[in-house]
Formats: C-alpha cells, sequence, structure tokens
C-alpha cells in the first residue's frame, strides 16, 4: 500500500524536474540579455567619447588624404583617390624619414629595456632610501620634453655646451647626421628609461619571492634565476613595456624638433608630417603622412597584442575556463 | 643523507628583534622531525636558516658533520618543498621537476630516467606535459614533492607544505608524505602550524614558542608528558583543560572540589618558594562517567556532580561539556595559546570538555556524576608554566607517593 503510493509521487517529481529546469534556463537567459543591455548601455557614453575624439578624426584625415588639398592652392582641390599615397610611397624623402623613425625606435627601445631592467632591479631590491632613490630614477620622466630637450640642445652647442666642449670641442655633433642621430636617441634614452623601469618593475612585483627561492635552491645562479625564473613570469609586463615604449618611440617629435629641427636627414616621420600639415599647408600629402603612421603604430600594436596572446603562463586554458 | 646538527644557532634582524634564541637540535640521519608552533614563533626562520635562505646570526650548522653557514643553498644539497608550491608557471611539470637536475648538468638520458621514476613513484606520469595552471592542488603538490626527490638529496625541508589544500585532500597528502618519507629514508625537516600533523607524521615533534625551543620528543611522550603549560596546552585536540587550584594543608581547591593529595605532591608543595596557586590541567579522555566506573578505579580516581551543558556523540565517545563556576586558570602560557588559537581550537575558558563513553547515559540539562583520573593530572605553577607534577620527566599524578 505504501509502495503503490509513493511511487507515483516520485514518478511525477521526476517529471517535474526537467520542466522547472527548462524554465529556469529560459529565464536565466532573458535575464542575461537585460544584462547586456545593460552592459551596453553602460559602456554608451564612454563609445561616444571616443567616436567624436578619435573616429571621426581618423576618418576625416582619411577622407582628407584622398583629396588634392593644399591651403596654398585651395581651388585646385580635388578628390584624387589614393594619388597621395603614390606621391608618399614612391618619395625617398618619407623612406628616409622612415629609416630614422625605426632606427631611433629600435636602438632606443632595445637600450632602454637593458637599462630600465638595471634600475628596475636596483629599486626593487633597494632596502635603504627605497623611496629617494624611486624618486631619483624618476626625474628625468617628470620634466617636460622640450624642456629636456633643449637642456640637452644647450649641453652639445658647440662654444657653450659642456658636454660638446668635453666629447668635441673641435666639432659641431649637432649638425653631423651620425652624431646628431645619436643624440636624439641618447635624450630619448635619457627621458623614458624611468618609464621602461617603472612598468618593469611592476612585472617584478609579480615574481613570488617563494619561486626564487626555490630556484636557488634547486641550485640556480643569479643569472639562472634572471633568465629562467624571473624572465619568463614577467614576459607580459615586459610586453607591454615594449608595445607602449615602441609606439611611443615611434611617434618621436619633440626632441628631434628642438635638436635639430630635422635637419641633415634627421627628420622622423611625425616631422615630416608636420611639415607637410602645419607647415606646408599641404592637407593632402599631410594627412597622407599621418593616415600612414597611424598603419604602421596599427600593424606593430597588432604584431605585439598577437604575441601577448601566447606570453602569459598557461594564459590559453585558463582562459577557456 | 645526512644529520642536521643547529648548535646554538640564533636569528637576529638589524632592527634587533630576534627570531631564534640559540637553539640547540640534533636531527638523525632518516629522521622525520616536526617544528611545530604557532605563527611567529620561529619555526619558518629555523627551516630557512637550515636551507641557506636566511643567515645565521651565530652558533653553527652542521649538516652530515660539515659546517654548512657560509654555504649557499645550492651548495648544502637539500630540497625544499614550499608552501606554496613555488612551481616555474613557465614550465611543464616534466621541466618543472628536470629544473634541478639540468642546473645539476645531468645528461638528458639520466634526467630522464630519474623524472619518469619520481613521476611514477607520485602518480604524475599522466600529467607530465601539463603546466602546473592546469593541475588541482594536490597534483602541484605532488609536483613541488617530485621536484626534491629527483634531486636524492641529503635532506628534505618541508615548509607548511599541506596547507593550501582542502582539510580531506590534507589527510590523504598526510599518509603519502609519511609513507614516501619512509620509503626515501630520506632525512626531513618539516614546519606545520597544524598540532595534528605534528602528531601523525613525524617520529619527533619540536614544539616552538617565541623563538625558543619549549620541548622535543615523539608525540606520544608530548602529549603524556608535557613539560610545561603552553605544550600542554597546544598539543592535542580538543585541548586540555586547565582548571585553576589553590593548594591547602594537604589539599588541591579546585573549582570541581578538593582533590587530594599523595606524599611526593605534598613534600613537593611544602617547599618554602613553592606555588600557592597552582593550574590544573587534565585532558577530556581522563573524565569518565561515574556509573561506568568499575570500584578498583573509582579509588584512583575523583567525583564530581555537574549539570550538563551540551552533549556531542560521535558515535564512538561522546563529548560532554560542563561551566565551570567561579575564577578561571590564568597564566601568560594560556593568554598566548588563546591568541594563537583565536579560541578556536581551545575551549572557552569557563568551559570544561570531558570525552565519555558511547554508553554514558548523560543528556544535556541534567545533572551528571563525573569521574576523573587523578593519576593523569597535571599541575602547572602559572608564574612559569613548569609541570610541576613530571618525575624523571614522566607526568605521575597528584597522588602518587
Amino acid at each position: 500500500m505504501s509502495i503503490s503510493s509513493t511511487t507515483p509521487a516520485a514518478e511525477t517529481a521526476e517529471q517535474k524536474i526537467p520542466r522547472q529546469r527548462q524554465r529556469r534556463r529560459t529565464e536565466l537567459s532573458e535575464g542575461k540579455k537585460q544584462e547586456r543591455k545593460l552592459g551596453w548601455l553602460l559602456c554608451a557614453p564612454a563609445a561616444l567619447v571616443m567616436v567624436v575624439v578619435t573616429a571621426y578624426p581618423i576618418v576625416y584625415s582619411f577622407w582628407l588624404s584622398l583629396q588634392r588639398y593644399d591651403l596654398k592652392f585651395p581651388e585646385d582641390r580635388q578628390f584624387v583617390w589614393f594619388e597621395n599615397y603614390v606621391t608618399v610611397l614612391t618619395n625617398s624623402y618619407w623612406w628616409t624619414a622612415f629609416g630614422v623613425t625605426m632606427l631611433i625606435t629600435v636602438v632606443s627601445v632595445v637600450v632602454e629595456l637593458v637599462l630600465g631592467m638595471g634600475l628596475a632591479l636596483i629599486m626593487h631590491r633597494t632596502l635603504v632610501g627605497r623611496g629617494l632613490v624611486r624618486t631619483s630614477a624618476l626625474i628625468p620622466y617628470g620634466i617636460v620634453t622640450v624642456v629636456a630637450a633643449f637642456s640637452w640642445r644647450y649641453a652639445w652647442t658647440p662654444g657653450t655646451g659642456y658636454l660638446a666642449n668635453l666629447v668635441s670641442p673641435e666639432g659641431a655633433p649637432l649638425t653631423e647626421r651620425a652624431s646628431a642621430l645619436a643624440i636624439i636617441i641618447l635624450a630619448e634614452i635619457w627621458k623614458t628609461t624611468p618609464f621602461m623601469a617603472l612598468l618593469l618593475m611592476a612585472g617584478l612585483a609579480l615574481v613570488p619571492d617563494d619561486l626564487l627561492k626555490a630556484a636557488s635552491m634547486d641550485g640556480a645562479s643569479w643569472w639562472q634565476r634572471f633568465t629562467k625564473v624571473m624572465l619568463p613570469v614577467m614576459k607580459p609586463a615586459i610586453l607591454v613595456a615594449l608595445l607602449f615604449r615602441t609606439l611611443d618611440a615611434l611617434r618621436v617629435f619633440d626632441n628631434i624638433y628642438v635638436l635639430t629641427n630635422g635637419a641633415n636627414e634627421t627628420s622622423s616621420v611625425s616631422m615630416i608630417a608636420y611639415n607637410n600639415l602645419i607647415k606646408g599647408l599641404n592637407l593632402g600629402i599631410g594627412s597622407t603622412m599621418s593616415v600612414l603612421i597611424f598603419l604602421t603604430v596599427a600593424i606593430i600594436a597588432f604584431i605585439f597584442v598577437k604575441l601577448f596572446g601566447t606570453a602569459a603562463p598557461g594564459a590559453s586554458e585558463e582562459g577557456r575556463r | 643523507m645526512a644529520d642536521i646538527v643547529l648548535d646554538k644557532v640564533t636569528k637576529s634582524y638589524p632592527d634587533g628583534t630576534t627570531a631564534v634564541h640559540g637553539i640547540d637540535l640534533e636531527i638523525a640521519d632518516g629522521e622525520f622531525i616536526i617544528l611545530v608552533g604557532p605563527s611567529g614563533c620561529g619555526k619558518s626562520t629555523t627551516l630557512n636558516m637550515i636551507a641557506g635562505l636566511e643567515d645565521i646570526t651565530s652558533g653553527e650548522l652542521r649538516i652530515g658533520g660539515q659546517r654548512v653557514n657560509d654555504k649557499a643553498p645550492k651548495d648544502r644539497d637539500i630540497a625544499m618543498v614550499f608552501q606554496s608550491y613555488a612551481l616555474y608557471p613557465n614550465m611543464s611539470v616534466r621541466e618543472n621537476m628536470a629544473f634541478p637536475l639540468k642546473l645539476a648538468k645531468m645528461d638528458k638520458a639520466t634526467i630522464n630516467q630519474k623524472v619518469e621514476e619520481a613521476a611514477r613513484v607520485l602518480e604524475l606520469t599522466d600529467y607530465l606535459d601539463r603546466k602546473p595552471a592546469n593541475l588541482s592542488g594536490g597534483q602541484r603538490q605532488r609536483v613541488a614533492m617530485g621536484r626534491a626527490i629527483v634531486r636524492s638529496p641529503k635532506a628534505f625541508l618541508m615548509d607548511e607544505p599541506l596547507s593550501n589544500l582542502d582539510a580531506k585532500l590534507r589527510v590523504q597528502m598526510r599518509t603519502q608524505v609519511s609513507r614516501l618519507q619512509k620509503q626515501l629514508g630520506t632525512t626531513t625537516v618539516y614546519v606545520t602550524h597544524d598540532q595534528t600533523e605534528a602528531m601523525t607524521l613525524g617520529d619527533r615533534v619540536v614544539v616552538m614558542r617565541g623563538g625558543y625551543i619549549q620541548q622535543v620528543g615523539d608525540p606520544q611522550t608530548l602529549y603524556d608528558n608535557p613539560v610545561n603549560l603552553f605544550v600542554a596546552g597546544f598539543i592535542g585536540s580538543p585541548s586540555m583543560n586547565f582548571l585553576p587550584a589553590a593548594v591547602e594543608e594537604s589539599m588541591l581547591r579546585t573549582p570541581l572540589g578538593d582533590l587530594p593529595l599523595g606524599e611526593r605532591m605534598k613534600r613537593t608543595l611544602g617547599a618554602s618558594d613553592a606555588p600557592r596557586q597552582l593550574i590544573v590541567g587534565i585532558r577530556p579522555e581522563h573524565f569518565e562517567d561515574a556509573r561506568l566506573i568499575d570500584d578498583t578505579q573509582r579509588a584512583k580516581g575523583f567525583e564530581f556532580t555537574a549539570p550538563v551543558d551540551l552533549v556531542e556523540s560521535m558515535g564512538s565517545d561522546k563529548y560532554v561539556y560542563f561551566t565551570i563556576e567561579g575564577e578561571h586558570a590564568a597564566s601568560p602560557d594560556l593568554e598566548d595559546l588563546a591568541a594563537d588559537a583565536g579560541g578556536a581550537d581551545l575551549p572557552p575558558q569557563d568551559s570544561l570538555v570531558t570525552r565519555l563513553s558511547a554508553e554514558s547515559r548523560v543528556r544535556d540539562g541534567a545533572d551528571a556524576k563525573v569521574w576523573m583520573n587523578l593519576d593523569k593530572i597535571h599541575l602547572f605553577d602559572p608564574r612559569d608554566g613548569k609541570n610541576i607534577t613530571l618525575h624523571e620527566g614522566r607526568a605521575a599524578g597528584v597522588t602518587a607517593s
């Protein structure tokens, strides 16, 4: 009697469960929809601002780059498709500037990475006067680039500059291409190494102390601990630092503007874009150069971001979870 | 394999604090020794000094008869397992375990063979090509052990290796660690704050407090014959009950009633410098329902009646809680213990925990007649925490003649 009465009840209970589950699933997805809507709404103001301050200028300069448009001859304005691109990309001035920019970028970023890592290690390990060390290391980054560039210029001015007198009392370093480029790179390095160091120090903080202790128990020397344990764990931070600094260096302008003003083929792409767009009032060619710089930056950023994907240890697997 | 000797080893920091005060400890070859104590007792500092991760301020450390004070960790030939496991996240399990061997410049075939062997012992063969991020906590812990055993070092140092595991896994791993140590026969120093781990794992246990060794001995000795209030309260779960007691004539006045004193205790307490106030310590299992006691045992004990607060039936036996009226036992040792446990492991001061047979029929709220074993009572001097019932290293109770 008791058995027959409990069995049907149990069955109906079992039948009810899937139905309930289904209902809950649709409820959940509705809730998700609401959540998504709210997400978009919350993003909207920021997205709108981005469109106004970023997307519009980009689209507008792309639009300008498709026209022959020189403010000195406004009546010649004409839509010419990609003619400006052909003009720029077949011009030796552009490629010289591109080469100079690449040289400055590669050399300064590599040197900054090495120096910045050293500085970061010192700042990370210093126990006494940590605040003082960090503050003094960050001073160059706190000085306005143009001001710093001027002080470099004066330092290298023949006759009055102490560095010029010290290094080459006879010559004028800023008037020769090789030495001028070296000075520009030096000024860049002096200026942004602290920034690099700061980013790398954040990476160093990611390396657990236990890991280094374990490595030294395992028999690793200081150098082995650095290369086999610290660097791999820091890799994401290093990539971020490299990305930031590479993109920054690609747009190098202030130092060149103050130190040589682009003389002796020391112009970067930003310099010649400025010369065409602002000084030459050639909106078409200037915009074309801006778009090309933008594309270069975008491509490099893309490559770096692709590298990131596999950089973080176990990132891909953890991301799946 | 080697013995480890700590000879008056001290660790002081530049700011003047001393973490370890001149510790003397001899660890025999192949021994499994546990350093246990509340946080800040100096156990991890001691371990780090043996490892070479911290400098020794004074004293001497010898491994295998050789002074190693000034040797770098890598030259001491010892392996360490960390609480955080400290696995290299960028390396696979195989690479993690091979790392110390690679650094020792062994050839590939030997490395492979050793790694495979360790993986087999630790049941990690299927996971050799995974990254640590894709392992469970227990597996990571085993990889950390594997990295230690592949080198066949002179000694293993383990710094709370099981603390990051959940309770069930911790018990499983505890047996595995124990079995592994027996199998390898390697000298092992194991640091933990968990007294259960200390009791179940070690050949010998070192109880530490505030940078000093309190007592060294095998687990049963520590449990039965604690030298002071701190060790008595730290070892055992639920922990020992502590009650205040006043010495009067040939009696000991306690909140449970007047306890008789034997000849030897009378002599000890009769001394001019003997304390007048004492702390009575008695473990929960030394109580019994008076109705279940036969006459010969009844004579050796003391009976009292009290209202029952709470009965917890564990199946095998019953935990019965009573409330103690009046004053509480007070001593610096007890304050330390309470601070460490956060009141969790230690019974509240006004409560008496007893462990009675499952057959006992005491009920919540009703009065119960309880017998306690006078042979198992400890008396402590509240001023320095010393156990004054110890006679030739063994606790003798209060009624011994």
